[in-house]
């Protein structure tokens, strides 16, 4: 699995993206600068990581989103590349609308930087596969705008369709429409979600809870 | 010309803002506030000097880059 990590001013987590990617693929991914045009050839997964893109004027993720990259990231979600947003990363995939819904301002009006506990709703795609179905597992919160939201008709579909990756398992902090914090695309293959799996990933980290996530991507 | 585009969450989309809003004003002692809701001014100038072309040309941006038409309604005005 061959990863590019994409670089948007603003964004800080992608050193913590790079560190998850590597120990859990062996090999070390493309950083890419949101100027570019193109990705890497043979790219197979894109990373979205978290931070404050363009400062979060006007949207979270609404600048991004029309950042030069972002058009051969929705071709590459068109052909049915893999895809992961997480937190940032999440909204801006939404902003491009590669993700349905939307991310507001968290209910209570203040920024949540803690530990939440994540449920995985299915264990039979390429991002889950290396936890069980309903399995829970701890994951750091830094967010100020993770109140998953979308229409009644848009939320009955993504659970219809089976389409919700995690849900918030013990308190949902953000306000999130039916404790959502992780979607899927139709296909499976477009992930984003609120929490970061990457920053538990080493024990020196304070637990591996996350490391799952990057171990099933590797073995894809 | 001058385009005014404004963009507030739709009705039924909750406002934490205008909710927190709300209750500063009371806490000042407006006890007459109701519901608040808060949102955003973006003004344009625009090169165009025919208002329906300018209307919606900022009808088209607020579509494209100022609103999220998922959580958010957009009115234009255009000012001479």
């Amino acid at each position: 699995m061959k990863a590019a990590i994409l670089l948007f001013p603003g964004i800080n987590r992608e050193r913590d993206m790079v560190l998850a990617v590597r120990q859990s693929f062996g090999q070390e991914p493309a950083v890419i600068w949101h100027k570019e045009t193109e990705l890497p050839a043979g790219t197979d997964l894109v990373i979205l990581p978290g931070g404050f893109s363009f400062g979060d004027y006007l949207r979270c993720g609404a600048m991004a989103a029309q950042s030069p990259i972002m058009r051969a990231v929705k071709a590459h979600a068109a052909r049915g590349g893999y895809v992961l947003g997480v937190c940032n990363g999440f909204q801006i995939l939404t902003e491009a609308g590669i993700l349905p819904g939307a991310l507001l301002r968290n209910a209570s009006l203040r920024f949540l930087s803690m530990d939440t506990m994540l449920r995985v709703a299915r264990a039979d795609t390429v991002f889950t596969s290396h936890w069980q179905k309903g399995a829970e597992f701890r994951a750091p919160m830094a967010h100020g705008d993770g109140n998953y939201t979308a229409d009644e008709e848009t939320l009955n579909r993504l659970e219809g369709e089976n389409l919700v990756a995690f849900r918030y398992a013990d308190f949902n902090r953000n306000g999130s429409a039916r404790a959502i914090a992780g979607i899927f695309s139709p296909n499976l293959r477009v992930l984003g979600l609120m929490p970061h799996p990457e920053n538990l990933v080493d024990p020196l980290m304070g637990g591996t809870d996350g490391k799952p996530l990057f171990d099933a991507l590797a073995a894809a | 010309m001058k385009a005014v585009v404004t963009v507030m969450l739709k009705n039924g989309v909750l406002d934490p803002q205008g909710k927190a809003i709300g209750q500063a004003l009371h806490g000042l002692g407006f006890g007459q506030v109701g519901e608040v809701r808060a949102g955003k001014v973006i003004e344009l100038e625009l090169a165009e000097t025919d208002p329906a072309a300018a209307k919606t040309a900022a009808e088209d941006m607020a579509r494209k880059l100022l609103a999220n038409t998922v959580i958010e309604s957009f009115k234009v005005e255009i000012a001479a």
